[in-house]
């Protein structure tokens, strides 16, 4: 990446009074995230966490309220058209593409690429440690690996905003560690508005700026992740902690 | 497209489209299924018309159709349909079970060339074939007089119709079952291993599923092609007691040219296939396997030695039942005049015309079953785990393959009544045979497509939407390398399927569009008998080789 | 791609050379499959009346005699066929209530057992029905109709479908002409004696010559070609006292052919001893008109119908979808 980038700004993200529903349940959000920083999102399993992350990404469209993105609604536009870059739990490979086609993507569609192109993705990969495994394929990779993969697509994309749905959740502490601090070094390179879906309270507060409590399908509280960890963190939020540590 | 792949700026935020068309519309997959309905739509639809505006508002062959006789060939139909259906699917399962077990059996990839060999062969054809091991003067006859101690009465009557209708479904059936198999993802087979599942559990909870998924398609299809079935029901049902509606269907057109009671007869066919296959959707569980990349070999559960030889006994007993009839047409083949057979200059125009014709077809057949395949996942996708399915979506699935059971002769027919006050009609007989071919091989292909399609769906949807790849640029770098065997698999079929037909060429033949099955029957209607048998071993040697050929293509990246 | 311009040009100018030669007078027959194979009449007539009249004969062929008036009656009044050749008489009821064929005007010299006197078509060859069996299998055929029907049911024929086929409908007329009013219960007799019911001639033919059943609906002629392509004298015609059912093969002109001088013509010649010659040993029936050459012995061993037994064309129109009623619900029981 080179010096005559404009100089970076996180984008605002708000969700408007969203609501949405599947089956018998029904799931209302109404939440600003500060723009340019990570938030982690958390909360018992069924919260909501990934139909958040899912309608700001467009995979769901919400019943009623609205997806604001630098105050622009985006709540009906397709997810290709949201400056939106996710990365998943898994999947975030296709199998049959080598690595560099699996980044190449997130420039092109259609893989149509320039020189450039192929410097800034020679660059993303070098970023993300993956210079030399360009020809991989994704079964020749460690599960490390491939989501570094999916974060140097994120990083050729350069989207103002990042959703990362658990991804690190299958990997051991010491290579989960190293992802995390990736992740916070880039994002604070690109200044990226990031939601970081996790279970780990640890992970929240190696990375996070801020939190988002999520309980049966609603914000239930939000604050600085510094606030959230002391001893007067929200009280649902310590019911939930304690519960995970007493696991 | 080009301005969305370069719209992305450092940090720029593109402005979000607020008039955006409906989702539905915006995805080019079910433009693409919807341009493939109304091609299928146009063409049943204008058949019809021609033949309303000729029967021109008398519509009392139509009703006089109805009587106790019609109850009684709807009643019959509808038995054998089910009957062969349930004798087809039923061992299917278990073969197609035993040859995914079993990868390196010897032989194996040679057992599923051979197994769409069948569908290639003109009913009369096959029909010779089974008799010449089962009938009167079969090569089992002598044995069978001696077991039962008086002569053998041939298998004429339900059995016969039974035994030919098995012998062309059930290989379908092994081979579309098997494809539904292997979408089951390694991580599965693996949990499996680890677990210790024998084969019983493993049977319930892995292979069971992805089968039961594939069920009532393939199990519908059998059904219609059943109930549809003409020639053999007429030449191994003993008599009148074994007949069809698409005889009914038949007579009424060419004996008696009552467009009418052709259209009624043929509604009423629809009607009751319509609901049997409403009822076999039931015995089908939509239970799209998890996503799971698929990323190493599959391996195997170690299999018990017992459960060893019942497989290889299950598949050698399938070989044994659908290569029968094949040897016995090759046996009578070979006594004809191959050499003079083969440097006929009738034989070389037939064989040309026969594969260009098969190719065409095969070609629009598979890109229409591509096309519904990929708008069906799209619907899917969009719906969610919301809200029930449209009509659209019924339409690009089982609904398309309500074409099977139009009769090609009812098509055709109504297209040149309708053609001829524009022009000559007959001009365009090869793109009628070729459109027709290719609808009625579409819900074949459509099963062959579907499976992978799913599957590798579920893995990259979210992905692709995500990245904005969409159109052409899926189809060629996502979907195509994924798709590439089952696409060939799906092509060999309906090149298959299309060299056999006799249907339309019957009602178009001329000395400008003389086929190979065409041929066959007219050198049979000339007392040349053994030309007819060596044309049968031919037309079989070309369809295994165009399946062998699509099988390499198939092949060639996917390893 | 100059070159190939060129190449183009020469080409045009070469076909453009030709085409005056090439564009003579045409007659177009429809006619069935059949008849203009290689083995069949149509490559000889069509050779002899080109030499005749100097003009160009195009045969299109259709699958059989049903499919031929169909096609007809598909096209209407824009057919582009001059003459249609290849209808039989329980078709020809039908075919003039289209009101696409003219009359004929030919007073050529006809043989046809029974005589003929129709105005718009002119036969040329005819046949009987006749049950043929295998001798290897058959050391007794059945002497007559009535030994067919209450003969021993474990000899089994192989028969034709009346609602799909010519012969099928042949044996039903045969049945009805010898039996009458009592045809359902000769049914009901000959019902167990039948193999199967084929939708066609050459799926009943082939399960007999493959040895399925001993007899099969076919025609006095059939072993004529057994004898004179094959020799061999294993399959031969039963003769029935009661006489046999006639097929006769009929031609005619269309409203399209009363345009084209042509057309006159080559009915003529469809009766002269050119056209007549070639009709038995390539389309296996008798001839309905003077041959030059004798018929080859081996038709003089044909068995000799004692009575020719047919209905008039218009009986066969008024009562066919009545007598096939009756069949099948006799014979699905």
């Amino acid at each position: 990446m080179t010096a005559d980038m404009p100089a970076r700004q996180g984008a605002s993200l708000r969700l408007d009074k969203t609501t949405f529903s599947y089956g018998q349940t029904r799931l209302a959000f109404d939440a600003e995230f500060p723009a340019g920083e990570i938030t982690a999102v958390m909360g018992p399993s069924g919260s909501g966490k990934s139909t958040l992350l899912n309608l700001v990404a467009g995979f769901e469209i919400p019943l009623s309220g609205h997806v604001l993105i630098n105050g622009l609604d985006f709540s009906a536009a397709s997810p290709s058209e949201r400056p939106v870059s996710m990365v998943f739990q898994e999947n975030n490979l296709f199998a049959h593409l080598d690595v560099f086609r699996n980044v190449g993507l997130g420039i092109s569609p259609s893989l149509a690429l320039t020189a450039a192109d192929r410097m800034a993705i020679a660059d993303a990969l070098a970023r993300t440690g993956l210079t030399g495994k360009e020809k991989r394929l994704p079964r020749e990779l460690s599960g490390g690996e491939r989501q570094r993969v999916a974060l140097a697509r994120a990083l050729v994309r350069d989207r103002p905003v990042l959703l990362l749905d658990e991804p690190f959740a299958s990997l051991g502490p010491a290579l989960r560690e190293d992802m995390l601090d990736l992740v916070a070094a880039v994002q604070a390179e690109r200044k990226m508005t990031t939601l970081f879906v996790t279970h780990q309270p640890e992970d929240a507060r190696r990375v996070a700026a801020h939190v988002v409590f999520l309980e049966n399908g609603t914000v239930a509280a939000t604050g600085r992740a510094h606030d959230f960890f002391s001893a007067n963190g929200p009280a649902a939020f310590r019911r939930y902690a304690g519960a995970m540590n007493g696991e | 497209m080009a301005d969305r792949d370069k719209q992305v700026g450092a940090a720029a935020i593109p402005l979000p489209h607020q008039a955006a068309p409906p989702a539905a519309l915006r995805d080019k997959r079910v433009a693409a299924g919807i341009a493939a309905l109304v091609f299928v739509a146009v063409l049943i639809g204008g058949a019809f018309l021609g033949l309303v505006i000729e029967s021109a508002g008398d519509f009392s062959g139509a009703l006089a159709a109805f009587d106790s006789y019609l109850f009684r060939v709807v009643r019959f139909t509808l038995w054998q349909a089910l009957l062969s259906t349930f004798l087809s699917v039923l061992p299917a399962l278990f073969v197609a079970r035993a040859l995914s077990r079993h990868p390196g059996f010897f032989g194996r990839s040679f057992i599923l060339q051979l197994f769409a060999v069948p569908l290639a062969l003109p009913a009369i054809v096959a029909a010779l074939g089974v008799l010449a091991l089962y009938g009167r003067a079969g090569y089992f006859a002598e044995m069978l007089t001696k077991i039962g101690g008086q002569d053998w009465p041939g298998i004429y009557g339900l059995s016969g119709i039974l035994v030919a209708h098995v012998f062309f479904n059930l290989p379908l059936c092994v081979r579309l079952f098997l494809e539904a198999l292997q979408t089951v993802p390694a991580d599965q087979w693996r949990l499996a291993s680890q677990l210790g599942m024998s084969a019983r559990p493993a049977f319930r909870f892995i292979e069971w599923p992805a089968l039961r998924q594939a069920l009532p398609g393939v199990a519908g299809l059998v059904f219609m092609l059943c109930i549809t079935s003409f020639t053999i029901v007429l030449i191994l049902g003993g008599g009148p007691r074994a007949t069809t509606l698409e005889v009914a269907i038949y007579q009424a057109l060419r004996f008696d040219f009552d467009p009418a009671r052709a259209v009624a007869l043929t509604l009423l066919q629809i009607l009751l296939t319509f609901a049997v296959v409403a009822l076999l959707s039931r015995l089908g569980a939509n239970t799209t396997a998890e996503a799971s990349l698929s990323v190493a070999p599959r391996r195997y559960l170690s299999i018990g030695n017992g459960e060893v030889a019942l497989n290889v006994l299950l598949i050698l007993l399938a070989l044994l039942f659908v290569a029968g009839p094949m040897v016995a047409t090759i046996a009578a083949g070979l006594q004809s005049e191959l050499a003079r057979l083969a440097g006929e200059r009738a034989v070389h125009l037939a064989t040309t015309t026969s594969a260009a014709l098969a190719f065409l077809s095969a070609l629009l057949a598979t890109a229409l079953s591509l096309s519904l395949t990929m708008a069906r996942r799209g619907l899917a996708t969009q719906r969610g785990r919301n809200g029930g399915r449209s009509l659209l979506e019924y339409a690009t699935d089982t609904g398309a393959g309500f074409v099977l059971v139009v009769p090609p002769i009812v098509i055709g027919a109504g297209w040149f009544l309708l053609l001829r006050h524009i022009g000559s009609a007959f001009a365009i007989a090869p793109v009628m045979v070729v459109a027709v071919n290719a609808i009625m091989a579409m819900p074949f292909a459509l099963r062959a497509v579907r499976p992978a399609y799913d599957a590798a769906s579920e893995r990259h949807e979210r992905l692709c939407a995500q990245l904005g790849i969409t159109g052409w640029a899926r189809l060629k770098l996502i979907d195509w390398p994924v798709l590439r065997r089952p696409l060939a698999t799906a092509f060999a079929f309906a090149m298959a399927l299309s060299l056999g037909d006799l249907g339309v060429i019957a009602l178009f033949g001329s000395d400008s569009l003389q086929t190979l099955p065409y041929l066959l029957l007219a050198r049979m209607g000339s007392y040349r008998t053994a030309d007819a048998a060596g044309l049968a071993l031919f037309l079989g040697l070309v369809c295994f080789a165009l399946i062998l050929l699509a099988d390499r293509l198939g092949k060639e990246r996917s390893s | 791609m100059r070159k190939t311009l060129s190449v183009l040009v020469s080409a045009l100018a070469l076909v453009a050379a030709t085409l005056p030669a090439t564009a003579k007078d045409k007659l177009t027959v429809y006619t069935y499959e059949s008849f203009t194979a290689e083995w069949g009449p149509g490559p000889q007539v069509k050779k002899a009346f080109e030499e005749e009249c100097n003009c160009e004969v195009d045969f299109v062929s259709v699958a059989d005699g049903v499919a031929l008036l169909n096609r007809v009656k598909l096209e209407g009044a824009a057919t582009k066929a001059d003459i249609v050749l290849g209808l039989d008489t329980n078709l020809t009821a039908d075919a003039k209530a289209t009101g696409l064929f003219v009359p004929h005007g030919t007073t050529a010299a006809l043989d046809v057992p029974g005589g003929w006197n129709d105005d718009t078509f002119v036969p040329y060859d005819y046949g009987y029905f006749a049950v043929v069996y295998d001798t290897e299998k058959l050391k007794t055929p059945p002497a007559s109709l009535k030994d067919l029907v209450e003969g021993d049911a474990s000899q089994k024929i192989a028969i034709q479908d009346p609602r799909t086929s010519t012969p099928g409908l042949g044996l039903l007329l045969w049945v009805r002409s010898v039996y009458g009013d009592k045809a359902p219960e000769a049914w009901a007799k000959l019902k167990d004696r039948v193999l199967t019911v084929t939708p066609g001639w050459s799926e009943a033919y082939g399960l007999f010559t493959k040895g399925e059943a001993p007899m099969v609906l076919s025609y006095t002629t059939s072993p004529a070609y057994h004898m004179v392509a094959e020799k061999t004298d294993r399959y031969q015609a039963a003769s029935f006292s009661e006489g046999h059912y006639l097929q006769v093969e009929v031609a005619g002109v269309t409203t399209t052919g009363a345009k084209n001088p042509l057309s006159g013509k080559f009915m003529a010649f469809m009766t002269s001893p050119k056209f007549q010659d070639v009709v038995p040993e390539t389309n296996w029936m008798f001839p309905a008109g003077k041959m030059d050459k004798p018929l080859d012995p081996a038709f003089e061993k044909l068995v000799k119908p004692a009575k020719t037994l047919t209905f008039s064309p218009e009986e066969v129109a008024k009562n066919r979808k009545a007598w096939v009623d009756e069949w099948l619900t006799v014979i699905s029981k």
